[in-house]
């Protein structure tokens, strides 16, 4: 954890939230470290959406607390408002503008004018790398750019804690990286707090801390290392062309509890190359290869929730 | 830069909110949106003129106040002004329908978590929609001169804190039925049903019919707001050549003097304004995820 972690630039207390009758957060409570790049993940109606718009004071909060940076969500809103970044995943640009455009009108929003504004519209737009796009109409940039046109919208009255909806969907590889590597200078650079959430366990797995959510319920809360790290031994994946009868005869004969995965064989194992030595004496030809590794994100998803995280055709990116 | 990080006690808001200027932004950016986006102008300027020319043409004949060339007024004066107001609602129309392109577009989200107070988001939006609604019809006043109509400077005047009260009012009405639609489709459902309709039972194409002679829409037309815009500005522009100025007709119709116009367009703007206010002043959760 960074440094300035003793002091606390979020805090949530139990706080629930429905929609009508759908229950989207069932009490979840944690506190975020200023200077920690925190991640929020879980798949889809996991509550993670509601818990963005609830902190980015886009919906109002039902039940429990919240306080950022200090300050009470509920009574003190407008400086709340003031003193947070909102990035948000569905763009909030206006495509007939051009990118200078969008950012003098946001500084307005928060009260910016005149040569400071034009100031810090230059710096924003330095930082990341639009200066020669400032003219430009945002209805003629790339994804990747519109996204970064988006940072400095958010960054641009010096938030201390900036929010961000799933910041690198639509980015290719590329982009992505880049982007992380600016949220790290961000938060190295000015100490800035930075929440974001996602469905990549990739990109979970570059945040300080991770909170997973599922069914509104906060499952697990620490760094992506040490929650691999409490699933303990091996993560062995087998891949053979008949996955439901091996692991019925691997449940038969080892008790091994293995999981079809997207047509593989999953199992956690406290001792990796004995069990690898065991199955094969066992099932040899019938085995088309073996891996040996760590567990993910994703194992440790399946451990807490007893669910896959990916429940659609999507591919993870592992 | 600041690089310590905040302790626990709340740390300064480095800039104060400032409504106005924030309202100002938000009405510049109607205004460079919409002549950005130049079929808007042909949408709330054609038809009107179209309207305007077509049904002048076929409905000259058979309207007649009273005798031409004795003060009857042609149809195409009578209804010079209620093509006025039409102008006026479509742009107020196309303005309002734009709150729900920021909503679909995602624009409005930012401005929705910013600091800045609602009235002055709402106040940006609608003025922006106003003036251009008042320049629209101003614009499509030029018309008038192949009226032969001669217009005194302050009764101009008037005409223009006329033109722009009704806008307003017409804008923040709009405002109001838009702020919580999803989809423009539904709006223009809205428009057909409720914005038409009231736009022509304003006297705008027909004048008010006097409460001897057609009870229900003679009180239908009295109590629509927008009755009073039309009349506002057929004195503004017309002068005496109202309907009921002539002593032929003045048993049949019903006109609300200039000062009912004033005060009513007034307190129309106002409180259709402040339900914008108000609506837009409500968090809900939204829309479901």
């Amino acid at each position: 954890m960074s440094a300035g972690s003793q002091s606390v630039a979020l805090r949530v207390a139990e706080v629930r939230f429905r929609y009508g009758s759908h229950v989207a957060l069932r009490g979840v409570s944690f506190e975020v470290g200023s200077g920690e790049v925190f991640a929020f993940l879980g798949p889809n109606g996991s509550g993670k959406t509601t818990l963005f718009r609830l902190l980015s004071t886009l919906i109002p909060l039902q039940e429990g607390r919240v306080e950022i940076l200090g300050r009470d969500i509920r009574s003190q809103l407008q400086r709340v408002r003031a003193s947070i970044g909102v990035v948000f995943q569905a763009p909030s640009l206006d495509i007939k503008l051009t990118v200078r455009e969008n950012i003098h009108h946001q500084g307005a929003l928060y009260g910016m004018s005149g040569e400071l504004l034009r100031g810090r519209c230059r710096e924003v737009l330095a930082e990341l790398g639009l200066e020669d796009r400032a003219d430009h109409r945002v209805e003629t940039l790339s994804g990747g750019l519109k996204r970064r046109v988006e940072l400095a919208k958010g960054l641009l009255h010096h938030p201390r804690l900036l929010l961000m909806d799933e910041p690198s969907t639509g980015l290719d590889p590329g982009a992505r990286s880049d982007l992380w590597r600016f949220l790290q200078t961000l938060r190295q650079e000015q100490g800035i707090t930075v929440l974001l959430t996602t469905h990549l366990l990739e990109e979970a797995d570059r945040a300080d801390r991770i909170a997973i959510l599922d069914a509104g319920k906060l499952v697990a809360l620490d760094s992506p290392h040490a929650l691999r790290a409490a699933l303990g031994g091996d993560c062995l994946t087998i891949e053979t062309a008949e996955p439901e009868a091996l692991a019925a005869e691997m449940q038969a004969r080892f008790s091994l509890a293995a999981r079809v995965v997207e047509g593989s064989l999953r199992l956690e194992t406290t001792d990796g190359p004995a069990q690898i030595q065991e199955l094969t004496a066992a099932f040899g030809e019938r085995i088309r290869s073996l891996r040996l590794g760590k567990p993910t994100l994703e194992d440790v998803f399946i451990e807490k929730t007893g669910r896959r995280f990916w429940q659609t055709a999507e591919s993870p990116d592992e | 830069m600041n690089k310590t990080s905040p302790q626990n006690a709340p740390v300064e808001t480095p800039l104060a909110v400032r409504p106005w200027l924030a309202a100002r932004a938000l009405c510049q950016r109607e205004i460079v949106r919409f002549v950005r986006q130049r079929n808007r102008v042909f949408g709330a300027l054609g038809q009107p003129l179209v309207f305007w020319v077509l049904f002048s043409a076929g409905l000259d004949r058979s309207f007649r106040l009273s005798p031409a060339g004795q003060g009857g007024q042609s149809f195409q004066a009578y209804y010079f002004p209620g093509t006025l107001v039409l102008v006026l609602l479509f742009t107020a129309i196309f303005a309002t329908i734009s709150i729900i392109e920021d909503r679909r577009e995602g624009f409005l989200q930012s401005v929705l978590v910013s600091p800045t107070p609602r009235w002055a988001m709402v106040l940006g939006k609608v003025l922006g929609g106003s003036l251009l609604a008042m320049f629209q019809a101003l614009i499509f006043c030029l018309l008038a001169l192949t009226l032969s109509v001669s217009i005194e400077w302050p009764a101009l005047l008037g005409l223009v804190a006329f033109l722009f009260l009704t806008a307003l009012a017409l804008t923040s009405l709009g405002f109001v039925l838009a702020w919580r639609m999803e989809s423009t489709q539904g709006f223009h459902a809205i428009m057909n049903l409720f914005l038409m309709p009231m736009w022509l039972l304003s006297g705008a194409f027909f004048p008010v019919p006097s409460a001897t002679g057609a009870g229900i829409l003679h009180w239908v037309m009295r109590l629509n707001p927008l009755t009073y815009g039309v009349g506002g500005v057929r004195h503004l522009l017309l002068g005496g050549g109202q309907p009921a100025a002539n002593l032929d007709t003045a048993a049949l119709f019903w006109t609300p003097s200039l000062a009912a116009c004033w005060s009513i367009t007034i307190l129309f703007a106002l409180l259709a304004y402040a339900a914008a206010w108000a609506i837009a002043g409500q968090r809900t959760a939204g829309d479901r995820l």
